[in-house]
């Protein structure tokens, strides 16, 4: 187990981001608020994959943005090795940035259409003025392509050229050019067909073996999740309900929204078909009025009066970390 | 068992300026009564074309050049628009995967659900039309059924909208529900809702779906038989249990080993390698073989017909594969 807190790579610090919407009042006052994630307190690990999991609105993605920095926090703070990255300049900032890259989820939205294979790949170093010479730039860059999957003599095509899993190959190619530490994976296989989903994920386990990579691993789809991750961090409506090792996790579920979450999977084998599966009901709340107490109490079979009124804290509990009430400390 | 649908040998083709594109060619799926059948390949298998041939659906530059589309033993290819018109939202009917482009967003729900009725039977008034709506909105677990009537599409939620979406499918008491992707765009907890009410209704209502998917796991959840697409031809076709339990053809194996399981340990996924044909220049022989750890020679000159092979589930002895591993121990199959 990983448990000393030098190992950490990155770590939230009371998390909150809420973001204005319009309406209020006519000057402009009592705006309602979105609270995309709230309080939230995650440590990700060295050389681990870390996956973020929920429905929509859960406030993972904007979690991944927020230790990016690519938005700032209404409160609260991401560590980075132990620094604040909250409170740095651009410049120091700049920095930190080569270490943390990011893969998107539509690999025809991520990459510029009017910039070929080379330009898209190169960017990054160029921006960061690794290489004196452009054939030093190019050089590393058809090694990043050779990387990846792609042929080296297809530097200069333009995305339409390629097809989605190849997009996504260069987009992930790009990631890499910087020789980060860690790269948040945000939902990087959704929009990809079955059998290229396999050897994208297939390709992201090589480059964590080959680079050391650390992942955060955004996804709403749980059997990817299974597949690729260390460990499992399930948030509902800009909270976690409950962190752990992935299999123990899906092997025991604590939360109740986690039990309901893995038994909702459609899953590929009939004969494991359950004819009365319990099912959640009702709808995702919305996070502009999340319910008091627990937010997930609304759709919680199991809700008794406690839940309703307190927000249930995070426990620890070995290997484990549950938000909620009914699970006892053991 | 009865039979409600039979397509034929269907071909539907694009005729662009750069080709032709044989998006279906020379489908045959058959719906039985009150049954879900299954229709799963990946992007560009030709199954969305499919059921937009049974729909009439098809927009220039397509056109289904070949076959025979019958409901109940009527060609419906021999029908004229008019009639056709009868049979869409009527006998009929069709949800899509994206609930919010397919409503309008100016009219309220209650009325564009209304119209689906007073469409297809003028006899019936305006507030009995409306009693009928907010009865299926009850029958599809809309909850508060009188103040959902006055929505409109932007205040539901993506699983109301598709509830809505299933109550306009279903208003008519069509024989058959084509369902393309019902469930892709919604939440996994919300999916598994709208896949068990779609379970319910076909039970209480007797009407037949016919599922179109790339995922497996929906597939093996609700449906009774399932067809397996790959470039506009159907590679396999079996009783759901039957498919998973004795997978034959290699694409079918491919793309199940390729899926990450939920339910088992981690291992290394398996790659189909390649991607998806250009239907342009479709390879000649087996449509599969450049991406088949098993071709032969013979593969990539000759086109697999299918066969009839022996099922090991007991009860479903219509398995059939395209593929010429099966030659010895399966019959072909005139199509």
């Amino acid at each position: 187990m990983m448990s000393n807190q030098n190992n950490t790579l990155i770590k939230t610090v009371n998390l909150v981001k809420e973001f204005e919407i319009p309406g209020g009042n006519f000057f402009g006052k009592n705006k309602p608020r979105v609270h995309a994630t709230s309080n939230v307190n995650i440590s990700v690990m060295d050389g681990e994959t870390f996956a973020l999991v929920g429905e929509s609105g859960c406030g993972k993605s904007t979690l991944g943005r927020l230790m990016l920095r690519l938005i700032e926090p209404t409160s609260g703070h991401v560590e980075f090795e132990g620094v604040n990255i909250n409170e740095l300049k651009d410049e120091e900032m700049r920095e930190i940035r080569k270490k943390m890259q990011i893969i998107f989820q539509d690999p025809y939205a991520s990459i510029n259409p009017r910039m070929d294979v080379y330009n898209i790949i190169a960017e990054p170093l160029v921006t960061h003025k690794i290489y004196e010479s452009k054939e030093q730039t190019k050089e590393k860059v058809k090694e990043l392509m050779a990387k990846v999957g792609i042929r080296p003599e297809f530097i200069n095509r333009y995305p339409h050229q390629f097809s989605g899993g190849q997009r996504q190959r260069i987009g992930i190619a790009r990631a890499l050019a910087l020789q980060p530490k860690l790269i948040i994976c945000d939902e990087p296989v959704s929009a990809l067909d079955v059998s290229i989903q396999s050897q994208i994920l297939n390709l992201l386990h090589d480059l964590q073996d080959e680079f050391k990579l650390t992942y955060l691993f955004i996804s709403h789809d749980l059997s990817v999740v299974r597949y690729i991750s260390n460990r499992v961090c399930v948030m509902f409506l800009g909270k976690v309900c409950e962190i752990g090792d992935t299999e123990e996790l899906f092997g025991n579920p604590l939360h109740p929204y986690t039990k309901f979450l893995i038994d909702a999977v459609p899953k590929p084998d009939p004969f494991l078909r359950k004819e009365n599966k319990q099912l959640l009901q009702g709808e995702i709340p919305s996070p502009v009025n999340p319910p008091k107490g627990c937010r997930f109490h609304t759709r919680c079979p199991y809700a008794e009066s406690i839940c309703k009124e307190l927000e249930p804290e995070l426990k620890n509990l070995k290997n484990r970390q549950v938000a909620c009430h009914l699970v006892k400390n053991v | 068992m009865e039979e409600l649908l039979r397509v034929n040998n269907l071909k539907t083709h694009f005729f662009t300026k750069k080709g032709v594109v044989p998006a279906v060619d020379g489908v045959s799926i058959s719906v039985p009564k009150s049954s879900i059948v299954g229709l799963v390949g990946e992007s560009g298998c030709g199954k969305s074309m499919t059921a937009m041939s049974i729909m009439q659906l098809i927009q220039k530059p397509g056109k289904i050049i070949n076959g025979s589309i019958e409901l109940e033993e009527d060609n419906l290819l021999t029908y004229s628009k008019d009639e056709m018109r009868n049979i869409r939202g009527n006998k009929i009917s069709m949800i899509f995967q994206e609930p919010m482009t397919a409503l309008n967003p100016v009219y309220t729900v209650g009325r564009q659900v209304r119209e689906a009725i007073t469409i297809h039977h003028s006899n019936i008034g305006k507030e009995e039309a409306k009693q009928k709506v907010l009865d299926i909105f009850k029958a599809v677990g809309i909850p508060e059924p009188e103040r959902r009537y006055n929505s409109y599409p932007h205040q539901l939620s993506g699983g109301l909208r598709q509830r809505v979406m299933i109550g306009m499918a279903m208003v008519c008491n069509p024989k058959l529900m084509i369902a393309d992707e019902p469930t892709t765009a919604l939440d996994v907890t919300i999916e598994a809702q709208i896949l068990s009410l779609m379970k319910n209704l076909q039970k209480e209502r007797d009407t037949s779906i016919l599922m179109i998917t790339h995922n497996l796991g929906v597939v093996a959840e609700v449906c009774d038989y399932i067809y397996v697409m790959y470039a506009g031809k159907v590679m396999e076709q079996a009783n759901t249990f039957e498919l998973f339990k004795n997978t034959c053809h290699p694409y079918t194996e491919g793309l199940m080993k390729s899926i990450p399981k939920i339910t088992s340990e981690k291992q290394r996924l398996y790659n189909i390698k390649g991607v998806v044909p250009n239907l342009m220049k479709l390879p000649k022989g087996c449509r599969f073989c450049p991406r088949c750890d098993n071709a032969k020679p013979r593969c990539f000159e000759e086109e697999p017909p299918l066969y009839k092979i022996k099922s090991v589930v007991e009860g479903s002895e219509d398995h059939y594969v395209r593929c010429f591993m099966h030659e010895d121990s399966g019959v072909k199959y005139d199509e």
